[in-house]
């Protein structure tokens, strides 16, 4: 709990912070579709490799991220392990050869390398956002956010949901922090030490003045939305709102590129697959 | 009687901070399974009870606002084949609104009941059915992977609402006032 979970924004005075936040969501969500999708490690590598440098000129200091790395690469490492314990020869079924490095042919454990080339595929597509993520995490003002997710189409409404949330998350964190406190002094164990039931229970006795506080907190938030006719008009202007420049349409015209060269590789490869076993 | 407009600020409000509850429960209140992703998740018991009393719309947009955001930053990319399908699984719970009217108070045996057999077919569909398949297809991961946390998910996901779910329901209509409960004097 001592770990700051929430990387936060800080305006570090780069033309990513710049950029409006629009186009970092346009971008982020055009490229992570793509990355979805594709298993063309060639275009998954230079994604990674521009985000990496995208990621120096960030200017995001290395401990300020070191803990949720270390957590995405934990996950990582865990699925690809257990992948292999699944599906040790689904490279084999994809790529259409096999090339042994360890182990016998027809035994459940063998490593080939066209499972360990998919199993690197994968590697790439569970990081390859993390960078560009973090970027945009780190260099978007939340309240831009919600401005830019107005401009992209989304109802005002969903977006000032979303402003809420992310406006309360603190909030709600803290209000968990204490609750959690005043119940441990008045003993209920929740750490490590404690069985798992009583744990679970220690749990649910923060879980319900949490919840129930927050029931009220959404009367009161509404009833001042309201007061202050939320809701009357058919638009809404942002104070948070920035406007498109130069760079703006600069960055939209090298992700379209991007996705655009994606899709012609889907075509030259014949498939969503780069095959570099068949050459 | 609230009137139209202010139930849809209500709502809007009620996503917001229905989001910001499941975010911090899914990051904080996360008991892992050994299974990678899947963990005995608190926060889909709680989104039972904002779907109940807010209806689809709210429940669904939190789970998903809250899922997402969740998966942003504690992974750095969103897993949306489970996103979406989360958010399915809200807008199910929303769905039991009518049903259950937990804002008028007392909920009867019966209705706890129907409420439990509903979100163990709905978390069924969702965990079992939809969400592997979309991984398969989407992400092209190996089928038997897919199906293991699939069904781990359908089974945790369970029983939370079972107990969570049901607990905060069973609670939340008692805080209120009873439809009915006054008579007039003769």
């Amino acid at each position: 709990m001592t770990h700051q979970l929430l990387i936060g924004y800080a305006d570090r005075q780069t033309f990513l912070n710049r950029l409006s936040g629009s186009t970092k969501l346009l971008c982020f969500v055009g490229l992570s579709i793509i990355g979805m999708t594709t298993y063309d490690t060639r275009y998954l590598l230079g994604i990674m490799v521009l985000s990496l440098i995208l990621f120096h000129f960030a200017k995001i200091k290395f401990h300020e991220i070191s803990f949720v790395l270390s957590v995405i690469l934990g996950f990582s490492v865990l699925n690809l392990l257990m992948v292999y314990v699944f599906a040790p020869h689904y490279g084999v079924s994809i790529y259409g050869t096999e090339h042994l490095l360890l182990g016998h042919h027809a035994a459940y454990f063998n490593l080939t390398t066209e499972q360990l080339f998919y199993e690197f595929n994968l590697l790439l597509k569970y990081t390859f956002m993390v960078p560009l993520a973090l970027i945009f995490l780190m260099t978007t003002n939340p309240s831009e956010f919600a401005a830019s997710l107005n401009r992209i189409g989304v109802s005002y409404r969903i977006s000032y949901s979303v402003a809420i949330a992310l406006r309360y998350i603190p909030d709600v964190q803290s209000d968990y922090r204490t609750i959690s406190l005043a119940q441990q002094a008045r003993g209920f164990e929740i750490s490590k030490k404690a069985s798992l039931m009583t744990r679970a229970r220690g749990g649910v006795q923060i879980l319900l003045p949490l919840i129930f506080s927050s029931l009220d907190r959404i009367e009161t938030i509404s009833q001042a939305m309201e007061l202050r006719r939320f809701g009357k008009g058919k638009r809404r202007t942002w104070y948070m709102a920035q406007r498109f420049r130069r760079n703006d349409y600069l960055a939209l015209l090298i992700v379209g590129a991007l996705i655009i060269l994606g899709i012609v590789l889907f075509k030259v490869n014949g498939g969503r697959f780069w095959n570099p076993f068949h050459a | 009687m609230p009137n139209k407009q202010s139930n849809s600020i209500r709502t809007v409000v009620a996503t917001g901070i229905g989001a910001a509850i499941i975010f911090v429960l899914m990051k904080f209140v996360a008991i892992p399974t050994g299974i990678p992703n899947t963990q005995f998740n608190v926060a889909i018991g709680f989104a039972a009870l904002l779907g109940a009393i807010f209806g689809p719309v709210a429940a669904g947009l939190a789970v998903f606002i809250g899922h997402a955001l969740n998966d942003f930053i504690t992974y750095g990319s969103p897993w949306w084949t489970w996103i979406i399908v989360d958010g399915l699984v809200g807008v199910a719970f929303g769905l039991t609104k009518n049903r259950l009217k937990v804002a008028d108070g007392a909920l009867k045996k019966a209705k706890l009941v129907w409420f439990n057999i509903y979100q163990i077919i709905v978390n069924f569909i969702a965990w079992v059915l939809l969400a592997p398949t979309g991984d398969i297809i989407i992400y092209h991961e190996p089928a038997s992977k897919v199906y293991l946390q699939g069904i781990t998910t359908w089974i945790i996901d369970s029983i939370s609402v079972a107990i969570i779910g049901t607990l905060l329901l069973v609670l939340y209509a008692r805080t209120r006032t009873q439809r009915g409960s006054l008579k007039k004097e003769k």
